[in-house]
């Protein structure tokens, strides 16, 4: 029987395996961000130890940094405090920081791809749940809590019983006007939000294949919120092409060595998983989310569910629940619904080629932004807002009458000062629609970056597949 | 460094909801306190808020509940962010084992390492459990050597993986075990690393 990428990776990095089915894994990466650091930290120093090897650490500000003028930055107290307390830590345990001036900040899922700190074969934890994102590249990635942190920087490895696998095959090339994004939540509204729970995703077949690099960190990232411990896909050529000339990326003959191993990554085709899935993305049509949970998902052209459409009592309370929040009435078409706030951001789809696709509905529409909306670009890193600044992209966005940001996770989290006010509906390339994750009262829809664009300017959600998209960016 | 754990005994705090995330928990905005201590008062605090029914309707707001360290939930507990907070909020708020038929992964992880009980049990045992606790008191032990939840005279078992039982009931430290144990193995691990899987030294500040 055949290993798959995570049976390959999982036993290079084994240090030791416990009786008990816990096993000792080596952590060739470690990012760290202001938020879920610091008691880590603080746990380091009360108990007198050092940080093992600040030469794989990497840390960035990304949580609450304000989006707004860099200049003048006015954040909190509290996220002042926060970000020092980084920085101190940072500095004194000579790790590299990406502070909130340095012109290659940005949010951590974006920078460690973007700057080579991610690459195939590695295992790389982060504390944050989206850290599946690494695992387009054919990293093998965990988001960890603060007591894990504080494990990894002292020890440079991490306790943990091997997940399950699950395959998830792809077919079909996704039509024009449909992401990588609809993939992700039609696959965790047909899985359910438990649905990968103890298990790693293996994202595979002709789908993920045709797709881009950065299309398939959005598939990653959203694996979380199916449950995943971990999102995995075989590298190939396009991963190559992406990581090579990185900053921190292997070169000259380490490139060459690197290569070698990676070759011997893909699955192989007679491996084994403990599940297996398949979707058809060739019929697929535009996601959105209308409840509170990623797992309620409908298509732009159908109407969203009524408490009476589910037959167990417990489902039926928690979608009449989520109805109240959000604020819609049962049964409600999509293209009815009205949006207030729109954000192009978060580590789910705020790279470069997400900014394109959303700036090619712009552009191609000829319209500006609806009065009744507000809406908000939030590159993924300053360095995809530079490249985007060159491209054009920004004008394109400003012109039309959306606010051009900063880099952060921003309004995905509200932590700064960037929130969807109560009350308000807001169309979000982010992975979560939780109660309240977007600003108290807040009502969120998950879309993709064109279907978010879309809704921008026409004040409501529209089929992104029947949208004129204009030829902008490369 | 968490203490042994050998029971928890105590009032049943009924939570009617599945797919609790860690947002709800604790929300976002409380993750810029940078300690443990004193998150208790944060604890689910925008259903402590009236966010969606009275507050003095949710479980968290009744006197009859006050002091109640175990939380009964239904399914999905702990999904999303992996805020470590979760854990910290809830056992500053007292609560000491959560019952649920499952958990989020990262979120279960956090619970044994912070010393905090997790008990897996069917949904038909969670949703008569909570039934009684709403109904009355209703006083619970959680005995993890035996791996049973006692209450109104039943004897119900749980499952839990073996290292989780045993971190639980002896408080162990992580670091200084695997150090100990494992400190030869990462640094052979170390030595044989080979270049192409280090971090280049790249200038980016």
């Amino acid at each position: 029987m055949g290993a798959t990428i995570f049976d390959k990776v999982w036993d290079r990095h084994l240090l030791s395996d416990s009786p008990d089915g816990q096993s000792l894994i080596y952590v060739d990466r470690h990012l760290v961000h202001e938020v879920t650091s610091p008691v880590a930290f603080e746990g380091l120093k009360a108990a007198g130890r050092k940080v093992r090897r600040p030469d794989l650490t990497f840390a960035v500000m990304d949580h609450n940094v304000p989006t707004g003028d860099r200049s003048d930055p006015n954040p909190d107290d509290l996220s002042v405090r926060q970000m020092g307390t980084l920085k101190a830590n940072a500095v004194g345990s000579q790790i590299a920081l990406l502070d909130i001036f340095n012109p290659l900040q940005g949010i951590v899922h974006v920078i460690g791809p973007e700057l080579g700190f991610t690459i195939p074969g590695t295992t790389l934890v982060c504390g944050d749940s989206h850290t599946t994102t690494h695992g387009a590249l054919g990293a093998v990635a965990f988001g960890i809590g603060t007591t894990e942190v504080e494990h990894v920087l002292a020890t440079q490895s991490i306790w943990m019983a091997k997940p399950k696998q699950m395959a998830v095959r792809t077919r079909g090339a996704l039509p024009r006007g449909v992401c990588s994004k609809d993939l992700a939540l039609w696959v965790i509204r047909n899985i359910g939000t438990g649905g990968a729970f103890g298990h790693v995703m293996e994202y595979k077949g002709e789908t993920v294949e045709r797709m881009s690099v950065e299309e398939r960190m959005t598939l990653a990232n959203m694996a979380v919120e199916a449950g995943a411990r971990s999102a995995i896909m075989s590298p190939d050529e396009k991963v190559y092409d992406y990581v090579r000339g990185k900053p921190f990326a292997p070169q000259g003959r380490d490139w060459e060595e690197a290569m070698e191993y990676w070759d011997t990554l893909p699955s192989d085709p007679s491996a084994a998983y403990d599940r297996s899935v398949e979707f058809d993305a060739g019929r697929l049509e535009p996601q959105v989310t209308w409840g509170t949970n990623p797992g309620m998902t409908v298509g732009v052209t159908e109407a969203i569910p009524g408490p009476e459409d589910f037959e167990d009592g417990g489902a039926r309370a928690a979608v009449g629940r989520s109805l109240r929040y959000i604020g819609l009435a049962p049964h409600t078409r999509v293209k009815d619904i009205e949006v207030d706030v729109v954000f192009i951001g978060s580590c789910t789809n705020a790279r470069f080629s997400d900014l394109v696709q959303a700036a090619r509905v712009v552009a191609g529409s000829h319209m500006k932004v609806h009065p009744s909306v507000k809406a908000m670009v939030v590159p993924g890193s300053q360095s995809v807002r530079r490249r985007a600044e060159e491209a054009g992209l920004d004008k394109i966005f400003r012109d039309a009458g959306f606010d051009w940001r900063n880099s952060g996770c921003s309004m995905c989290i509200a932590m700064n000062e960037d929130r969807v006010p109560s009350g308000k509906r807001c169309a979000s390339t982010s992975n979560r629609n939780f109660e309240n994750r977007q600003g108290p009262g807040g009502r969120t829809h998950l879309v993709s970056p064109v279907m978010a664009a879309a809704a921008a300017l026409h004040g409501r959600f529209v089929d992104a597949r029947e949208l004129d998209l204009a030829d902008v960016g490369e | 460094m968490p203490e042994p754990i050998a029971k928890v005994a105590g009032r049943a705090l009924p939570l009617f909801a599945d797919d609790v995330d860690t947002d709800q928990i604790i929300p976002a905005e409380f993750l810029k306190i940078t300690q443990k201590k004193g998150l208790g008062r944060y604890l689910f605090y925008r259903w402590r808020q009236g966010d969606t029914e009275a507050p003095e309707n949710f479980v968290l707001g009744r006197p009859e509940f006050e002091g109640s360290p175990i939380l009964v939930g239904g399914r999905n507990f702990g999904i999303g962010s992996s805020r470590e907070n979760a854990v910290w909020a809830l056992l500053d708020y007292g609560v000491k084992c959560v019952m649920a038929s499952s958990f989020g992964d990262i979120f279960y992880a956090n619970a044994y390492k912070n010393g905090l009980v997790c008990v897996r049990l069917p949904d038909g045992t969670l949703s008569e459990v909570r039934r009684e606790a709403l109904a009355g008191a209703l006083d619970m032990t959680v005995d993890l050597p035996r791996g049973v939840v006692v209450y109104g005279g039943r004897s119900v078992p749980f499952d839990m993986e073996e290292h989780v039982r045993e971190r639980l009931t002896k408080g162990l430290d992580d670091i200084s075990l695997t150090l100990s144990k494992h400190g030869e193995a990462i640094g052979k691990y170390e030595a044989a690393m080979p270049a192409f899987l280090k971090v280049r030294p790249a200038k980016v500040l």
